[in-house]
C-alpha cells in the first residue's frame, strides 16, 4: 500500500473518532467499548487499510481501547431490465448478476457510516 | 461487567464535509457559478488540459480555477499564463482537497461576478473520490500511456465522477494504445459513462468538450431559472 492511501484512511478514522466522541457525548455516561462501521466498496476506503489506521488514530484519545467492527455493505443496484435490485457481477463489472445487463444506477455500496455503538456503563 | 449497550447512530463518517460540501453548492447555485472538478493520477495531463481549457473559455465566461497541490506551486504559475485568476490550495501531507478547504480558498477571493469555476484536485485516483466538493460536474482524466486497464484499477473514482477524458491521444500509436478496449473497460465500471478523447497538443477533441461543457452549464442555468419561476407563481 502506497503511504498516500495511508494517509486517506488515516483522516478516515479520525472523522470516525469525531463522529463517536461527539455522540458518546450526547448519549451521556459510558465508555464506548466498539463502534459498528457500514463500508460500501464504492465508499473508496479500503478495510484493511482503515482498520491500521484507526489503531494509530485512537492513541492518545479517549477511545483508545475502543473496537472498530466492520461490516461490509454489498453493492445493490437496479437493473432496468429485470426491474428489481440485483447484486453486480464485480465492481469491475457493473452489470446485473441475473441478466448481465448494464447497471448505471446504484442503490447500494457507497456507504461509510457510523450505524452504531456500544456503550459500557 | 455488564452486557455493553449497543446505541445507533447512523453517522456518515464524512457528514462534515457533506455538509460543508452542502453550502457551497448552495452558494454557487445562488450566485450562478458552475464548478468544474478534475482528478486524475499524477501526469495525466490535467494541467495542461486545464490550461487549454481556461483559455477557451475566458472570453466567453469570467472563470477561475483553484489547484490543489501537496508542496509546489508550479501548476497554478502554469495556469496563471491562461490569464485567469489562479488560487494554489497547498495541502500539505494530505493527499486529497476536501470541502473545507475550498471554502476556506474562496473566502475574500471568489468574484463576485464569477461565472465558472475550475478545481484541479491533488493527482491522486484514490482519496479524492470520497470527498464531495460542491461540484456541479467531476472530470476523471487518464492518458493514452497509462494503459487501458486503468479504470479497472480504480473503479470507484470512475464511480464517483460524471465524464472520463481520455488525454494525449496524440501518443496513441506510440503506445499501441486500445482506445476500444478503453472505452469498453470504462463502460464496464461505470455503464454509459460519458467519454471523450482528447489530445491538447493536436488540439484533437477539444471543442467537443467545449460544447459539452456549454450543454451542461446551459442546462444547469436552465434548471435555476425553472426553479426561479417556480419560486415566482
Amino acid at each position: 500500500m502506497t503511504p498516500i492511501g495511508a494517509m486517506h484512511e488515516l483522516s478516515i478514522a479520525m472523522s470516525i473518532l469525531d463522529v463517536v466522541e461527539e455522540e458518546s457525548i450526547r448519549h451521556g455516561e459510558g465508555r464506548v467499548a466498539a463502534i459498528h462501521l457500514k463500508l460500501g466498496p464504492l465508499s473508496g476506503v479500503a478495510k484493511e487499510a482503515l482498520l491500521a489506521a484507526f489503531d494509530l488514530a485512537r492513541e492518545e484519545t479517549p477511545l483508545k481501547e475502543c473496537q472498530l467492527l466492520i461490516e461490509e455493505i454489498p453493492i445493490v443496484v437496479y437493473c432496468p431490465v429485470c426491474k428489481t435490485e440485483r447484486s453486480v457481477v464485480s465492481i469491475q463489472n457493473m452489470c446485473c448478476a441475473v441478466c448481465a445487463s448494464p447497471t448505471p444506477e446504484v442503490l447500494a455500496g457507497r456507504e461509510l457510516e457510523v450505524s452504531a455503538m456500544e456503550l459500557c456503563q | 461487567m455488564k452486557t455493553p449497550r449497543l446505541v445507533e447512530v447512523r453517522q456518515r463518517v464524512l457528514k462534515q464535509n457533506d455538509l460543508i460540501a452542502r453550502g457551497l453548492r448552495q452558494r454557487f447555485h445562488e450566485s450562478g457559478i458552475y464548478v468544474v472538478s478534475l482528478v486524475s493520477s499524477p501526469g495525466s495531463g490535467k494541467t495542461a488540459f486545464l490550461e487549454q481549457t481556461l483559455s477557451m473559455v475566458r472570453t466567453r465566461h469570467r472563470t477561475a480555477a483553484l489547484v490543489g497541490d501537496l508542496a509546489t506551486d508550479n501548476d497554478a504559475v502554469r495556469l496563471a499564463r491562461s490569464q485567469v485568476p489562479v488560487k494554489q490550495i497547498t495541502t500539505g501531507t494530505v493527499c486529497h482537497l476536501e470541502a473545507e478547504m475550498i471554502r476556506n480558498a474562496l473566502d475574500g477571493w471568489m468574484d463576485p461576478e464569477l461565472e465558472l469555476l475550475f478545481i484541479e484536485n491533488v493527482g491522486n485516483l484514490v482519496c479524492p473520490s470520497s470527498y464531495d466538493l460542491g461540484e456541479n460536474l467531476r472530470l476523471v482524466l487518464m492518458s493514452v500511456t497509462e494503459g487501458e486497464d486503468k479504470p479497472l484499477k480504480y473503479p470507484t473514482i470512475y464511480n464517483t465522477a460524471d465524464i472520463a477524458i481520455i488525454t494525449k491521444t496524440d501518443l496513441a500509436p506510440a503506445v499501441e494504445f486500445d482506445a476500444a478496449m478503453a472505452h469498453t473497460n470504462i463502460h464496464s465500471v461505470r455503464p454509459g459513462m460519458e467519454i471523450l478523447d482528447v489530445s491538447v497538443k493536436t488540439g484533437d477533441g477539444m471543442q467537443q468538450w467545449m460544447r459539452l461543457l456549454e450543454s451542461r452549464i446551459a442546462e444547469s442555468r436552465a434548471a435555476q431559472f425553472n426553479q426561479v419561476l417556480e419560486a415566482k407563481r
